[in-house]
């Protein structure tokens, strides 16, 4: 049986195929012809939210047949609350980077639309597999298209950039390959949730050092996807050289794969290893929050002052997830819908920037508030989205996340709310350079101000950044809904481990009467409830 | 007077698919030299009918499966299946070698002939009961490919080719026949199930040391066949100078040939005492991954690159051949068939490319294909990405079986190794696809002649199975857990 998901999974790659068929003479018809198709899709994909039970736990849309017999994989897709949304910013994203490319990508139009298109696919497909096999199928080949758009519009060293970007993330990867294999091995199959039911219901354990193992084999692929720090040095390379459409999506969608992919798997999968190790990962996520702000304060260059804000951001995002509760969790997921759309419209704006002077350094600029008002208002808006002003989106996230990473552990939750401080710093002082001041002479050439086709992108960022900030309760419930359930999985794990040890604490208590059961083991069991 | 004079007629039909190709082998030297110097492309024709006639005989004689000529062929699944696969290459390649012998005014009957017989001897290898035979049936195969490397007389690059291939391949094969000859001197019998009955109930006639020693020494032969570590030093220089389509055979038929009497070797026979050997292949192994990737880093001449591409992927089968296990060998047998495909599809490309005299071969000759050959240059890709294991072809699948076969056994280290092993190789795929697309164009891409029928077909057929094996794995998976049962039968 077929649901609205396999559309709008399948709608992409069909897409993609017709945009083979066209003849590549025919440049300009490919742009409307994708422009057009990609809005389709978001306006189908809206119909999953509206067919969405928000209050269900579990997956919703769920379609399920034997892909290969034996080993047993499955095509299996699903959605729930963690990724409706992130569906639905993939499918909203993806016209926008199509809109945004009109005037910087003047060459090989074909290739570029099918790439756009096919990563559309991929990150649909990561984002809703349910078997662990089909979402690496989906992990490994969304490197392709976003390989090509970088090695081929991107500027200067951007075959270095494009190259580090696919052994960055595929070595990454190869080591959750593994570790997927072996849980196959050990359960007999792919599917996430019968996983999932095995490891809570006690039929599937781990040693603690395979679960080490395995987490940490897991957790690598997602840490240098997200890109947590010090796995990030692939991210400012790729980001500044991409073309702005490649920008958009790697900062909106192909991050957010990473941290997304953490909370699906490595904490339900492996509750225990994900506690034990979540201190650690705190402290680092805390280090690049305020590595990446402090590097971003340095930069002389826009895409790439944006881009470690980005890996600033994305701490945070870590920081929420490894808080380990509700607050923090929901605060993560919330963040990086936020993050998705406020840091994609920074690089989409820098784009409109290189549109006009072919320039990403910020000493090129000065005073464009007296050519381009309007450019200059919306700019602001996002600079002030993205500082974490409250009515916008981040900040309810940002909220949130220090919120749970404060219950977690105090020190670093403070340290992490540095990040409020320090992003006002960079992005208000980049403000500052690039549209205050005097302005050089030939700029006022070169600037014009927002074109109806740059307004027709940025109009929607706002409306929905505006919606996400002033009315969280249309976006939330299903996000809780899904971390209570990410949350029952990792302290389920943990009460079992406790009973484990229990009855032979208690086993005495048949002869000897209660009160004279061992104190420790009396303090013990309601420490376990 | 022996009891059987003639053959039996259910022995006969066993060996119908290499009756027919040594019959039109013969039949093709002798037209040769009736026909005209010029006209001698319907020979290759000839070859191809015979290539693709043996495909269903393959499938009758399975029909029918068992021993033949005294317990010296034995035909099953397993040798059914690399039947299959060499006929299936060979009659690729010879397509292939079609438009490429036109363009170097090369074409003569010989070289069809040559082919066929190379397949027959790979024919009767995959399905030797014997070591004598499998020694027989590397011969026919070995002494065939030696005479094809050095195919373009007037070429020195081929000269060098044949030449190395021939003076390290006799050494390889004399390291065989010695295993052999220990082999037989420990436990008195070359048939293969005999052997193992020997071992077995563990009356050696001699110390077990010796049948250690004939293991290691059998393995040197078939290391060098398929160019494993550290007995690969002959394949760049022979993929370099060999004409391109015998390369692409090379790469592909002999290679999966000895595999897979490797496999029907080392699992059954020497089974009893494969804690022995074991180790052996699985270092051999990594050696294997790590020479062919690292040394292909370095190559600037793309079918020097794709050589030593094919001694890494030499090296992820011997992890499967390592795990001695039934999932291991349909892995291998997988993977050797999704090799095949992804690899000729590949090399199909680079014949095409090369012009006269294979001119255009360094990395740097392919700049802005994409601009130029869209065409070309997508379906290389295509082909280098499957090569790197990238999801959606066929070459994911076979690492991921592979993969798959060594953590079921417990190689977790090897698995690990192996997969970083993959994540390496990506480098210098992608070099080539970053040349490709990203460079600008190379006077060489500009005037790339129109494509042939020849090269269309393969690169059709190539790149549609490789799709197919990505997507649609399930039909060649059922098939080859269904035949990785492998067999020996007792003389009698």
């Amino acid at each position: 049986m077929t649901t609205l998901l396999d559309v709008v999974l399948f709608l992409p790659i069909g897409l993609f195929l017709l945009v083979l068929l066209i003849p590549r003479e025919m440049g300009e018809t490919i742009r409307i012809f994708s422009t057009i198709v990609s809005i389709i899709v978001f306006l189908v994909s809206l119909g999953l939210v509206a067919n969405f039970e928000f209050a269900q736990a579990g997956y919703q849309f769920v379609t399920q047949f034997q892909w290969v017999e034996n080993p047993n994989i499955q095509y299996k897709i699903g959605l729930d609350g963690l990724s409706l949304w992130l569906v639905v910013l993939t499918t909203f994203v993806t016209p926008i980077a199509i809109m945004i490319s009109w005037k910087a990508i003047d060459f090989r139009l074909k290739e570029f639309h099918a790439y756009i298109l096919l990563l559309e696919f991929c990150l649909i497909g990561i984002f809703v597999s349910i078997d662990l096999f089909q979402y690496y199928v989906f992990w490994e080949l969304a490197l392709v298209p976003l390989y090509f758009m970088i090695g081929i519009w991107g500027h200067g060293r951007k075959i270095y950039a494009a190259v580090k970007f696919f052994l960055y993330t595929l070595t990454g990867s190869v080591m959750m390959l593994a570790a997927i294999l072996y849980l196959y091995s050990r359960a007999g199959s792919f599917d996430y949730e019968v996983l999932l039911a095995q490891i809570s219901s006690g039929a599937l354990q781990f040693t603690t050092f395979e679960e080490t193992l395995l987490f940490w084999a897991f957790f690598m692929a997602f840490a240098v996807k997200t890109p947590l720090f010090p796995l990030h040095t692939w991210l400012p390379d790729a980001h500044v050289e991409a073309p702005t459409a490649g920008s958009v999506d790697l900062a909106a969608l192909m991050l957010k794969v990473g941290t997304y992919s953490m909370i699906r798997f490595c904490l339900p999968l492996f509750p225990s290893a994900s506690q034990e190790f979540a201190p650690w990962i705190l402290a680092i996520s805390v280090v690049g929050i305020i590595y990446g702000a402090f590097v971003s304060l340095a930069q002389p260059n826009m895409k790439k002052l944006v881009a470690y804000s980005s890996v600033s951001h994305m701490g945070l995002v870590v920081v929420g997830i490894f808080s380990l509760t509700q607050q923090g969790l929901d605060g993560a997921v919330y963040l990086m819908l936020a993050h998705g759309i406020s840091t994609g419209a920074l690089f989409i704006f820098v784009g409109f920037l290189t549109d006009r002077k072919d320039s990403l350094e910020i000493k090129d600029y000065g005073g464009l508030v007296h050519s381009a008002p309007a450019l200059s208002t919306v700019f602001m808006f996002f600079v002030l989205a993205s500082v974490g002003l409250p009515l916008m989106a981040n900040f309810v996230g940002e909220f949130l996340a220090l919120q749970g990473a404060i219950q977690a552990n105090f020190v670093l939750g403070v340290l992490a709310a540095t990040t409020l401080v320090l992003s006002a710093c960079y992005m208000l002082w980049l403000y500052q350079r690039v549209f205050f001041g005097e302005e050089p002479p030939d700029l006022q050439k070169q600037v014009y101000d927002m074109r109806p086709r740059e307004w027709a992108a940025m109009l929607p960022m706002v409306a929905v950044l505006l919606w996400l900030g002033t009315y969280s309760q249309s976006f939330m419930p299903p996000i809780s809904v899904a971390n209570a359930g990410v949350l029952g999985h990792l302290n389920k794990r943990v009460e079992m481990q406790v009973q484990r040890k229990v009855p032979a604490a208690i086993a005495p208590a048949a002869i000897v009467p209660v009160n004279a059961l061992p104190v420790n083991a009396a303090a013990e069991v309601p420490s376990a409830r | 007077m022996p009891v059987e004079f003639f053959p039996k007629t259910a022995e006969l039909i066993r060996v119908l698919p290499e009756m027919i190709l040594v019959i039109m082998g013969t039949l093709i030297m002798a037209l040769e030299p009736l026909a005209p110097n010029n006209r001698q492309s319907f020979l290759g024709t000839f070859s191809l009918v015979a290539l693709i006639a043996a495909i269903p005989l393959s499938l009758l004689t399975f029909a029918n499966p068992g021993p033949a000529f005294g317990g010296m062929l034995l035909i099953d699944g397993f040798a059914t299946f690399f039947r299959l696969l060499v006929l299936i290459v060979g009659a690729l390649t010879i397509v292939l070698s079609r438009p490429y012998l036109e363009r170097e005014n090369a074409e003569s009957g010989e070289y069809y002939a040559l082919f066929l017989f190379s397949i027959v001897g790979q024919c009767l290898m995959v399905s030797a009961n014997e070591l004598v035979m499998i020694f027989i049936g590397l011969e026919i195969s070995s002494i065939s490919s030696y005479v094809l490397a050095g195919y373009i007389r007037n070429d020195k690059r081929n000269n060098e080719a044949a030449l190395k291939y021939f003076m390290l391949g006799s050494f390889a094969t004399a390291f065989f026949l010695y295993g052999i000859a220990m082999v037989y001197g420990a436990t008195g019998s070359t048939n293969l199930a005999d052997i193992r009955q020997v071992l077995m109930s563990g009356e050696l006639t001699t110390p077990d040391r010796l049948i250690f020693l004939a293991a290691a020494l059998m393995f040197v032969g078939f290391a060098f066949k398929v160019s494993a570590a550290p007995f690969q030093v002959w394949a760049p220089d022979v993929y370099q100078g060999a004409p391109t389509p015998v390369a692409a055979f090379l790469s592909a038929g002999p290679k999966a040939a000895a595999f897979a009497i490797l496999l029907r070797v080392f699992l059954t026979t020497f089974i009893p005492f494969s804690e022995h050997w074991e180790p052996l292949i699985w270092v051999v192994a990594l050696a294997t991954m790590l020479v062919g990737n690292f040394a292909a880093l370095v190559q600037d001449n793309i079918k020097r690159m794709l050589a030593y591409s094919s001694v890494a992927h030499a090296g992820y089968v011997l992890i499967a051949v390592s795990t001695h296990s039934e999932i291991g060998t349909a892995a291998a047998m997988f993977y050797l068939a999704a090799y095949a495909f992804m690899n000729i599809g590949a090399f199909a490309v680079v014949a095409h490319f090369g012009r006269k005299g294979e001119t255009k071969m360094e990395i740097r000759d392919f700049g802005g294909l994409a601009i130029h050959q869209p065409f070309l240059a997508a379906m290389f890709a295509f082909f280098l990405f499957s090569l790197i294991g990238i999801p959606l072809t066929g070459g994911f699948f076979g690492k991921f079986f592979i993969f798959k076969a060594a953590i079921d056994s417990h190689f977790y280290w090897l698995a690990a190794l192996g997969l970083l092993n993959s994540a390496l190789a990506a480098y210098y795929y992608l070099r080539i696809v970053v040349v490709m697309y990203m460079h600008d164009p190379d006077e060489a891409t500009l005037n790339v002649p129109p494509l042939s029928l020849g090269v269309k077909t393969v690169l059709g057929v190539c790149g549609v199975s490789t799709v197919f094996l990505g997507v649609f794995p399930t039909a060649l998976l059922t098939l080859v857990n269904n035949w990785a049962v492998l067999q020996t039968s007792p003389s009698p």
